[in-house]
């Protein structure tokens, strides 16, 4: 029997815009550079507009956060972290996707990271931000945050607890933050110095000079780039999977039923490449359209996250199941009345949201239509992120609300600070990623160039015609 | 200060990846000192073809990455051990397990944020600093090889010219003062 080994997907297109050529090196620096260097357009500044409202009345719920304490929010003695440590926890995740695509996939040698991994990174930065936002929020007292480094005093000495969590947290979070931006800056670099050398107007001339920090691309630079590239990557991996892991033991090493889990940081860091991916594929499909960069975000990288997110999504289901079965298996009663609390009790509306959300709708991407359709990749992404809040809404509440006291349960309800706490976190991730979109190359220029010599000409033309397809269907 | 003496070198454009390495290796065979090249993306080996240094980040990376252990150890334990010891849910002073997760923290922030230093400082780079460019378009679509024409005294200018020409440059080599 004959086998005939099928092209593979190239992962550049031809320019699917304009006469349906073959896409250059020069293509790919006018294509990104083009919306840093067009003046700002009716519709960015309305989704701009729109993101800096949401921001300024978080900033009004978050004020009074700060002015009147957290007994704005709908704690109560029973359940003292609901909404802020669910908001954490969320966005840390949503982070995880960026360091997962530039440091895992690069040493994974998986090319089609090139067109993601900026935006991706960037939106990192910005959900470990608004992260860290919630913990300075949740702290009622914010100017006090330094209290959490060990930093010398004059409290008799006072110093940190190395044996809490929390304070492992404090460390994972900053050392993330600060590699995660690091990262992602040395990349811009060189594309930096592209904007610089077209750069027409002296005001961009002398800012994207600056930043570009007087980049050259010599030989020696590019090597010596590469490496750094290579060492971060290999010093990120480790830290992606240290971060919400150590995130996780703020759960684990505690004695609450419910919480009291040794599977908890794998399912965690599986959990936060899920959604993760999904926010990336919201972000990325959104940023597609706007920008035309169809030749360079193509079905075949939708296609590849969709896997990820079906991967990810399922052993995320397997752990929902493991749990119960231990609860079980364990014979405890508190945490076999744990489980069935959160599937039966007050909150089953939240625990069948989860449910559904994250173990049910990614079983659509087994099929390849599915993959590949790009109305429903944006709706399941939506869908995938909703069922990761509830997730961890499911754990925090769920356990706490129900005491080992019958007479301490209580339910928790937002406020309308809770709410807007979160708005505001949604204002400045917006906010930022609509600034980097349009004032930053979204795309990694130097990287897709890497990547144009492997992308088949012949198949090239064959997957440009399957875009143009999924586009008329659409229309 | 000291006004530098200028250097004059001879631009070649180059448009295809292939065509330059090869240039580079007959160029080189031939005894001509290229000074650089200038890429708009990390061309493979192009470092090796030069013949210049592997580069040693890695090593310095390795060697922050130690001291951040190191000093993290060190912190952990005086604050812990030795400054105000308290006996925390009946563990240990100096509990090393749950030293670890700082520890490995602070290692790789060390490791990193060592390692880009050392990275922006070897290769002269900074903000405001200028960057030198023999062609704009080496950071658009076009590979510019730089030759010292000062330290190439054994050919003249016009040979070195056509050597270039000879070996699959796009364009008629340029002359620039530096």
């Amino acid at each position: 029997m004959q086998m005939t080994s099928p092209v593979r997907e190239p992962l550049v297109l031809r320019q699917i815009h304009d006469k349906n050529r073959k896409t250059t090196m020069h293509d790919v620096t006018n294509d990104i550079c083009r919306q840093v260097e067009a003046a700002p357009n009716m519709r960015w500044m309305m989704a701009l507009g729109i993101s800096l409202i949401v921001l300024a009345y978080g900033s009004y719920t978050l004020y009074r956060t700060w002015f009147f304490g957290i007994g704005e929010w709908g704690l109560n003695k029973t359940v003292g972290w609901a909404w802020d440590i669910t908001n954490f926890v969320w966005w840390v995740g949503i982070g995880h996707a960026g360091t997962l695509i530039s440091a895992v996939l690069l040493l994974f040698r998986q090319k089609w990271r090139a067109s993601i991994n900026r935006s991706a990174e960037a939106m990192t930065i910005f959900a470990v931000l608004c992260a860290g936002s919630f913990i300075l929020m949740h702290m009622g007292r914010p100017w006090l945050a330094h209290w959490a480094l060990p930093l010398p005093n004059t409290y008799g000495s006072l110093w940190v607890n190395f044996n809490s969590p929390l304070v492992w947290d404090v460390f994972a979070i900053s050392t993330y933050l600060t590699v995660s931006a690091v990262f992602w800056y040395v990349g811009l670099i060189p594309d930096l110095a592209t904007i610089r050398e077209r750069a027409t107007n002296p005001i961009s001339k002398f800012v994207y000079g600056l930043l570009s920090f007087g980049w050259d691309g010599s030989t020696r630079t590019w090597a010596r780039y590469e490496m750094v590239a290579l060492v971060l990557a290999g010093l990120s991996t480790p830290l992606v999977l240290s971060v919400h892991t150590i995130v996780s033991f703020d759960f684990a090493t505690s004695v609450i039923p419910g919480w009291h889990t040794t599977i908890f940081p794998p399912y965690f860091v599986a959990g936060a490449i899920f959604s993760g991916f999904a926010m990336v594929l919201t972000l990325m499909l959104i940023t597609r359209y706007v920008f035309k960069l169809e030749p360079y975000i193509t079905l075949n990288h939708i296609e590849s996250m969709n896997k990820i997110i079906l991967v990810t999504g399922s052993i995320v289901g397997i752990a929902y199941i493991t749990e119960f079965f231990i609860a079980w298996y364990s014979g405890v009663p508190y945490e076999q009345y744990a489980f069935i609390n959160r599937m039966f009790g007050p909150y089953w509306w939240a625990y069948w949201s989860m449910m559904s959300c994250n173990v049910i709708s990614p079983q659509f991407f087994w099929f390849k239509a599915m993959r590949r359709n790009i109305y429903a990749t944006f709706a399941l992404s939506i869908v995938v992120n909703i069922g990761m809040w509830f997730e961890r809404f499911v754990i925090i509440v769920t356990s706490l609300h129900r005491d080992y006291l019958p007479s301490s349960w209580v339910m928790f309800w937002p406020t309308y600070v809770d709410v807007g706490d979160y708005l505001f976190s949604f204002g400045f991730f917006f906010t930022c990623f609509f600034l980097f979109a349009k004032f930053l190359p979204v795309i990694n220029m130097a990287e897709v160039k890497t990547i144009l010599a492997s992308s088949d000409e012949d198949a090239s033309v064959h997957y440009a015609e399957e875009e143009e397809h999924a586009k008329e269907k659409a229309h | 200060m000291e006004k530098k003496e200028k250097q004059e070198f001879l631009v070649g454009v180059f448009d295809n990846e292939s065509k330059l390495i090869s240039a580079i290796d007959t160029l080189r065979a031939k005894g001509l000192k290229i000074h650089d090249v200038y890429t708009p993306y990390p061309v493979h080996d192009l470092d090796v073809h030069l013949g210049f240094k592997r580069t040693r980040l890695a090593r310095a990376a390795f060697l922050f990455g130690i001291t951040g252990t190191t000093l993290a150890i060190i912190m952990q334990s005086y604050m812990l051990g030795f400054a105000w010891p308290m006996i925390i849910g009946g563990k240990d002073h100096i509990a090393v397990p749950d030293f670890v997760p700082v520890t490995f923290e602070l290692t790789v922030l060390c490791a990193s944020l060592g390692m880009v230093a050392t990275f922006l400082i070897s290769n002269g780079l900074g903000p405001g600093k200028k960057a030198l460019m023999f062609d704009p378009r080496s950071t658009d679509d076009k590979y510019v090889m730089a030759i010292d024409l000062g330290k190439n005294s054994k050919f003249t200018k016009e040979t070195i010219e056509k050597m270039l020409l000879d070996n699959g440059v796009s364009e008629q080599p340029k002359t620039k003062e530096v």
